[in-house]
């Protein structure tokens, strides 16, 4: 028997040899059809729209790319935006990588509950998640109400539009994107590892920074990626707990496209969030990718 | 030796301590907000204090009263019927496309597989924005149909990935034996591909379904006043003077993502399934 390679195999739909015959690889055609004309078409018209210098989109141009860069603003901007995402990244890993580690050492029966409770958020809306932190860190809120409560403070604390307090909910809101990613690598460790480690006299604090960090470090580097990409381009966290005082890039481009209407200027906003959060991610993954291991997303 | 065995006790101690500290806030920071918001939607006040005054219902009563939050149902109706269909155009071309390049490893095929996976990567303002730009400039008018297009883009990532991982570890043998005993590639798909395959499906239907529902990045582009969606209703709820009715709507959600949850652990494993 001759082994036909898979690939190009030959489908016959009825009969072998039938008259409707497709090769296999046809069967992505759909998909690449809905992908080319809703996809791609609507990003290569947004590229086309940001190189036009009035907002009638009649007059072609670098002009609005070279007045959306040519402002101190817009890279004040930028790097408030990144840096909400650094933030971010390292509140989750704090956080995040010691609950990883107690995941890896607990039983099977605690471990269940576990990654429930840890993926129950990520189902739950990122707007309920949001929701919770206004009641938290509001005048009236948690928070406030506790410290009143202690006789720490005598005025509330404004926690709300404040970038701590923006901060503070994206470590809620972002920490399943981070411990998923740690948990899948971390449970397919190999314990013997670290009774070796233990074994041959080496403290806890010595097996977690020589042996578990760096076999972790795919998990850890794919969790900071999603959640650096999901804390940058966050817009409901955003507007609502920072609000409208707090600017970043995504209140930007939703200002120019739905209440300026300026829309070369909010394409140049998209496409510079786009470029500058994949460019980070990019830089992350390859740091990744050299540190050992691949990373999946 | 012994002083050697108490500083080893030492460093267990103060790890322990650490770590355990570290993941017990961790935990708290997860679990308090959810429990927070639930406690507070059943308030007797007028507003969304913490801790809550009395219990009552009357912000869940508010909520169902079809004639005070008309809005709030449409809204919910349209998220649901986006998130279904959606999920279901999604399914069948997910499907097609993973049966169609799970064997290949070609040039084209690997390009392919980048395009359809990129929404997971690319910032959803950026498409949503595009998305709203195209279709005005095409001369399309806003409608359910273009926000279940645009829903479809950015969910189908998570069927082609569980339905791909499920093909992968399916026996190419089962594949030939069917065939080499007569068995059409049609009825080879119907009779031992997809049943293998289906809880991969169904647990990437699920997650696709659960994105859509919680969509911002599309609906706030693509949705209007006539086609508006829940995350987007529920943030205008947020944005000027906080409607406590927003407590309640959230205290729905929670539980239906807790029925889901426990309904996918039982069926298909879902936990066990995002783990690998």
């Amino acid at each position: 028997m001759t082994v036909i390679p898979s690939a190009a195999r030959d489908l016959s739909l009825g009969q072998p040899g039938g008259w409707f015959r497709l090769r296999e690889g046809q069967l992505a055609l759909p998909l690449a059809l809905a992908f080319l004309s809703l996809f791609l078409a609507p990003l290569l018209m947004l590229c086309g729209v940001s190189f036009f210098e009035d907002d009638k989109i009649t007059r072609p141009g670098l002009g609005t790319w070279a007045k959306f860069l040519g402002d101190p603003f817009t890279w004040k901007v930028i790097g408030d935006t990144l840096l909400l995402g650094v933030k971010a990244v390292i509140t989750t890993m704090i956080l995040g990588y010691p609950l990883a580690l107690v995941f890896m050492d607990a039983g099977p029966r605690l471990q269940k509950v576990l990654i429930f409770v840890i993926v129950m958020p990520l189902l739950l809306s990122v707007v309920v998640r949001t929701f919770a932190w206004i009641v938290i860190l509001g005048r009236e809120g948690v928070i406030n109400q506790a410290l009143l409560g202690l006789g720490l403070i005598s005025e509330p604390l404004k926690l709300l539009q404040t970038e701590l307090g923006l901060v503070i909910s994206l470590t809620q809101i972002e920490m399943p994107l981070m411990l998923l990613p740690l948990i899948s690598v971390m449970s397919r460790l190999d314990p013997n590892l670290r009774d070796a480690s233990a074994a041959l006299g080496a403290s806890r604090w010595r097996t977690l920074f020589t042996v578990i960090v760096p076999l972790s470090m795919p998990g850890l580097v794919a969790g900071c990626l999603l959640v650096f990409a999901s804390a940058t381009t966050a817009f409901i966290s955003q507007t609502v707990i920072g609000g409208v005082r707090l600017i970043y890039l995504p209140l930007l481009i939703w200002q120019q496209s739905l209440v300026v209407f300026n829309w070369p200027l909010a394409a140049v906003a998209s496409l510079t969030l786009l470029i500058s959060v994949l460019s980070v991610v990019g830089a992350l993954s390859w740091l990744g990718r050299r540190s050992g291991g691949y990373v999946h997303g | 030796m012994s002083s050697m065995g108490r500083r080893h006790s030492l460093a267990d101690i103060s790890y322990a301590l650490v770590i355990g500290g570290l993941a017990t806030l961790a935990l708290l920071i997860i679990v308090a907000p959810v429990v927070i918001v639930l406690m507070t939607s059943f308030t007797e006040g007028r507003s969304l204090k913490f801790p809550p005054t009395g219990f009552s219902l009357q912000w869940y009563e508010a909520l169902f009263d079809p004639s005070k939050s008309r809005q709030i149902h449409r809204a919910a109706t349209n998220t649901l019927e986006v998130a279904a269909w959606s999920t279901l155009i999604g399914v069948v071309l997910a499907t097609l496309a993973s049966l169609g390049l799970a064997r290949s490893r070609g040039r084209l095929a690997r390009v392919a597989d980048g395009l359809f996976m990129s929404p997971l990567v690319l910032p959803g303002l950026t498409f949503g924005l595009a998305a709203l730009m195209y279709f005005t400039m095409i001369g399309l008018r806003p409608s359910l149909n273009l926000i279940i297009a645009g829903h479809m883009i950015v969910t189908v990532p998570f069927i082609l990935r569980t339905t791909t991982a499920s093909l992968s570890q399916l026996d190419p043998a089962l594949n030939d034996s069917s065939q080499s005993l007569g068995a059409s590639w049609l009825y080879t798909l119907r009779r031992v591909t997809l049943p293998l395959i289906a809880p991969g499906i169904f647990a990437g239907a699920f997650l696709a379904f659960m994105a859509s529902v919680d969509n911002v990045p599309v609906s706030l582009f693509l949705s209007t006043a006539r086609t508006d969606m829940l995350p987007i209703r529920m943030w205008g709820m947020m944005e000027s003077t906080l409607d406590p009715r927003i407590a309640a709507v959230s205290g729905v959600l929670i539980a239906a993502a807790f029925l889901l949850m426990l309904l996918m652990e039982w069926t298909v494993g879902l936990t066990r399934r995002m783990r690998d």
